[in-house]
């Protein structure tokens, strides 16, 4: 299934972790599942809750084709069966930000049957692991606890928000790997358009199924599911410390107890979910107002051609095509939106490399310092292509664009036009007197000077010193603030210095 | 107006033609029926009455009927809808405690299309408690009386439409019929009820028992007069997504033209489990019934319909189940009866529902709810939905063999006395065995009053293949042009209240 995993697995000792993840997947339609109520996130409590939202007394769901759409993309996507006909059911509890006191669900037949999802670790290793099923539901509304004193506020703007909730086999063998197929499941929603992604927002949430058993043992051990975590790391880390707890509990002489669990991320632990208003029973049944959902061939013809190209297919093309490494290639195919700001900047810088050595070093880390996406950079990929353009054209060394890459970021903007970049970057070189020196009678000039006023060294490089080459370099370079072009200067410092 | 020119017990095409003539204003006809109405308040048949949005309304239709706007047949014509149907602005109770302070933001589709029609809504009539019973003694707002015997119940649970049509309280009242909610009550009260297709009628905003049994339908004097009305609701509605895409041009043709006879001669069956140990005055009013139909040039054929003793149990397996999650709603949170000073969720839930809900609605959910239990499920629920498929089946074999209609009992008997069922809800479901086997295939059907057995009003009940709704009315007008049975009115009052 996948190449020998480089992690330690054996720092469980004789345990070994069984690991499977439901995430549910905010599909990016417009109006919910059921109603056409919009779906924008943080109005204002309850203003995007209509009637059927409401679940008033009469008023009856109407499925979103969109939301049906957008779940055969995914399956298409993962080459998972679509199911020709699927039936949603109801998912009978009460709760007060349930309003009808069912969640309308897919619970029998699913519209997304199994399929399968490739994806790259950190150390390069491939995994693919299975997908169960896909289905479509509705979500709830949320209840505020910290608001009113003495009672609860509930915002039903969520509810009926279209969820497509993904499960895989429980076959994730480690808190990394079970992060790595999260963050893939994320690249790939995203880069289909089918979800906008927003970790902070709650548009993925995972579920994480965790448990146990001995190395070697066929059997499964009891599992405790994680409830709702939403970032990358945080999977990682509720599941390490679940399994730490569960390993304990076992060498305890204790049992595991089939429960749910919450992630606290400021103390890293998990702990039990308390209330019993989650009840077993959920009594499921085919909702009697909704037919069965039956998929037409065209429809699914036509979300196969409209399929955009899938992160593992970009991975590939930016190796064979771009001549990329792989691990380049794989940072960038992580995020769609990462690839797209790539794809352009290298288009206009001239050398594919240099553009993903920036994006994945200078540009990532300045948006890891800002706590930005890159969609939010305020070097835009056009920007930051003229920039590099300039560097392959010898305007300015890589390092001076560092500092104009600096200058940039400060006063952000956003161009579609390669040219007025390009304008506004010269500009900023000429304001800044950052031109690299590339005239070769200035250049012989401030060597002619350099050699003259350093005998010494002169007399040391010809008897065979070649180091102090550098030693000329770095007196020119500083006479120059660095704008010296450092490729002619060495050629003509060599030749200034034959015997 | 004098007696002798009174509408109140006058065909839709008298009144369409006295409004068109303009023999009385529809404001004149809208006065006389509520007057008629608080008159016949000890019948208890409407829950709300609304004379003054009623007046509004049939002044502005008599406004656009001088500008020459009243375009529509049914424009500036009275009626009554059951109060399960939502009316923006209205208080819909549904006939319980939980909803007696509901008034919904929004209109059912079949009162948008009523009201777009130019209708004029009198009232909202009482009702068993959400649509579950067969007597309307379980409403919150007391039960209905029936007007031709004011010992007996009206049958249920639309026994208010029905009672309110039978005491010419309204020309027409809207109803829905579940597992015989429409035909049950027509037959005791003896007026003509139809029960359409499962989907002819959109189910929008009208409050949900069994959705998938729920079926909005018409009380009226005659079936020409129900084909007007049933016109006018029918049609597809993209907010039910259980509302067929049917095309409703002989109904249409129907409504506008009135009523033809069968262009041919039919084949109707007459099942045989409906009549083993059928009551004999009843069997002898269906035998008469027949004769006369064999009279026009009809065949009668027996048929055999032989899941029909799985019908009950069925039905209220799914109807239970259905009911328990449909009204998961009415939790105390957003509307609806809300307890007073919960003292955390989990009493807010009980005491509110438990207060909010009577007797039969509790045990409905109950037993639903037990149906879909996890262990239980495949039991009931699950064996349920296979029987409902077998006794569907049976009835397109029937039809399939060349039957038309089918002509069969709607009750067991005529309407009895109030409280007599009560103590024993099963008996009083035994009441629905003849009418339940239609609503789980889902077929148009309708009770045609066909006499009187022990002085009582009764009806029989047409069957038809989906959708061939107008086949079933034709030969209801049919036997109506024969017959004056569905002309009979209830004296005028039997019991109580003030006399006129």
């Amino acid at each position: 299934m996948s190449d020998q995993p480089t992690e330690d697995l054996f720092r469980w000792g004789n345990w070994e972790p069984v690991i499977g993840v439901e995430v549910h997947v905010q599909l990016a339609t417009n109006s919910k599942i059921f109603s056409n109520s919009p779906t924008s996130y943080g109005a204002e409590p309850n203003s995007q809750a209509n009637v059927i939202d409401l679940g008033m007394p009469g008023v009856l769901p109407v499925l979103n084709e969109g939301a049906v759409r957008m779940a055969i993309t995914f399956g298409l996507a993962i080459g998972a069966q679509l199911n020709r006909l699927s039936i949603f059911d109801r998912k009978n509890y009460f709760y007060p930000d349930l309003p009808k006191g069912y969640q309308i669900s897919q619970f029998e037949t699913p519209i997304v049957g199994a399929g399968e999802l490739t994806f790259s670790m950190d150390d390069g290793s491939e995994r693919t692991i299975n997908i169960t099923r896909a289905h479509l539901e509705e979500d709830a509304g949320k209840s505020v606890h910290d608001m009113f004193p003495g009672s609860s506020g509930i915002d039903l703007n969520r509810t009926g928000t279209p969820l497509l909730e993904v499960v895989s086999e429980p076959e994730l063998c480690s808190p990394a790997e079970a992060s790595a197929y999260f963050r893939a499941l994320h690249g790939l929603v995203k880069s289909l358009r089918i979800c906008d992604g927003n970790l902070n927002e709650g548009s993925m949430r995972c579920d994480c199924n965790v448990s146990i058993r001995p190395r070697g043992q066929q059997e499964l051990g009891e599992r405790t599911e994680i409830k709702n975590v939403n970032s990358f790391r945080f999977v990682e880390r509720a599941i390490e410390t679940e399994i730490a707890r569960q390993i304990e509990v076992l060498e305890g002489g204790g049992n595991i107890r089939r429960e749910t669990r919450l992630y606290d991320p400021d103390r890293d632990e998990t702990r039990s979910m308390r209330g019993k208003e989650l009840s077993d029973d959920y009594r499921y049944f085919p909702d009697p107002d909704l037919l069965p959902l039956v998929l037409d061939e065209t429809m699914i013809e036509e979300m196969r051609s409209k399929l955009p190209e899938l992160p593992i297919a970009k991975r590939a093309r930016f190796v064979t095509n771009l001549g990329l490494s792989e691990y380049d290639a794989d940072m960038l195919t992580r995020d769609p939106d990462v690839a797209a700001y790539f794809e352009t900047a290298a288009q206009h810088a001239g050398d594919t490399k240099v553009a993903a050595n920036w994006v994945n070093g200078d540009v990532a880390a300045a948006l890891n310092r800002a706590d930005l996406a890159v969609a939010d950079s305020p070097v835009d990929a056009i920007t930051l292509g003229a920039l590099l353009q300039r560097i392959s054209d010898g305007t300015v060394s890589g390092k001076i664009a560092k500092t104009l890459f600096e200058a940039l970021w400060g006063t952000p903007t956003r161009t579609t036009d390669v040219s007025a970049a390009l304008k506004r970057i010269d500009a900023l070189i000429d304001e800044r007197g950052l031109k690299q020196v590339s005239d070769s009678s200035e250049l012989q000039g401030l060597v002619d000077q350099v050699l003259a006023d350093n005998p010494d060294q002169v007399a040391q490089f010809r008897a065979g010193k070649e180091k102090v080459l550098g030693f000329f370099v770095g007196q020119i370079m500083k006479s120059t603030q660095g704008k010296a072009n450092p490729g002619q200067l060495n050629g003509l410092l060599r030749e200034a210095l034959k015997p | 107006m004098t007696k002798s020119t009174s509408p109140q017990h006058a065909s839709l095409a008298d009144l369409v033609k006295g409004l068109g003539s303009g023999q009385f204003s529809s404001r004149e006809l809208t006065d006389e029926y509520l007057a008629s109405a608080t008159d016949a308040s000890h019948l208890n048949s409407f829950i709300t009455l609304c004379p003054d949005e009623a007046r509004a309304a049939a002044d502005k239709a008599d406004a656009e009927r001088k500008r020459g706007a009243a375009t529509h047949l049914l424009h500036g014509l009275p009626l009554a809808h059951k109060d399960i149907f939502c009316t923006a602005g209205v208080r819909t109770s549904c006939g319980s405690k939980m909803l007696e302070n509901f008034i919904a933001p929004y209109d059912a589709a079949v009162v948008e299309r009523l009201n777009a029609a130019g209708t004029i809504m009198l009232g909202k009539c009482n009702m068993d408690e959400f649509a579950m019973g067969s007597s309307n003694e379980n409403s919150h707002f007391g039960p209905v009386l029936n007007p031709w015997d004011n010992t007996r119940v009206p049958g249920g649970s639309s026994g208010g439409s029905a009672a309110a049509v039978a005491a010419g309280l309204t020309p027409v009242a809207t109803g829905t019929d579940t597992g015989g909610s429409i035909r049950q009550p027509a037959s005791f009260c003896g007026v003509t009820g139809i029960k359409p297709t499962y989907g002819r009628v959109s189910r929008y905003g009208m409050i949900a028992f069994a959705s998938s049994l729920d079926q909005g339908g018409v009380f009226a004097r005659s079936a020409d007069d129900a084909a007007k009305v049933l016109a006018t609701m029918a049609g597809f509605d993209e907010r039910d997504s259980t509302c067929a895409q049917q095309n409703t041009d002989a109904l249409q043709q129907a409504a506008q033209q009135g009523l033809a006879v069968p262009k041919n001669s039919l084949t109707i069956g007459l099942p045989k489990e409906y009549f083993q140990d059928l009551n004999p005055a009843l069997t002898q009013r269906l035998d008469e019934a027949r004769s006369l139909l064999e009279a026009q040039g009809h065949t009668v054929v027996d048929v055999e319909l032989p899941n029909t003793k799985f019908a009950n149990p069925t039905y209220y397996v799914v109807a239970g189940a259905e009911a328990s999650t449909n009204l998961s709603r009415y939790d105390g949170v957003r509307f609806g009866h809300r307890c007073d000073n919960p003292k955390d969720l989990q009493d807010l839930y009980t005491r509110s529902r438990t207060e909010g809900f009577g007797a039969e609605v509790k045990r409905r959910i109950l037993t639903g709810t037990y149906a879909l239990s996890v262990g239980y499920y495949d039991a009931y629920f699950l064996k349920a939905q296979k029987l409902r498929r077998l006794i569907q089946q049976d009835f397109l074999t029937a039809f399939d063999g060349g039957v038309d209609l089918l002509l069969a009992p709607v009750t067991p008997g005529p309407a009895f006395q109030l409280g007599n069922l009560t103590s024993d809800p099963v008996e009083m479901y035994q009441q629905d065995i003849f009418t339940v086997p239609a609503s789980l295939a889902g077929l148009p059907a309708a009770s045609i009053p066909c006499g009187f057995v022990d002085g009582l009003p009764i009806g029989m009940q047409l069957i038809a293949p989906h959708f061939e709704e107008v086949r079933l009315l034709e030969l209801a007008h049919q036997y109506q042009t024969l017959t004056d049975w569905h002309q009979q009115q209830p004296p005028a009052r039997t019991a109580g209240g003030n006399s006129q």
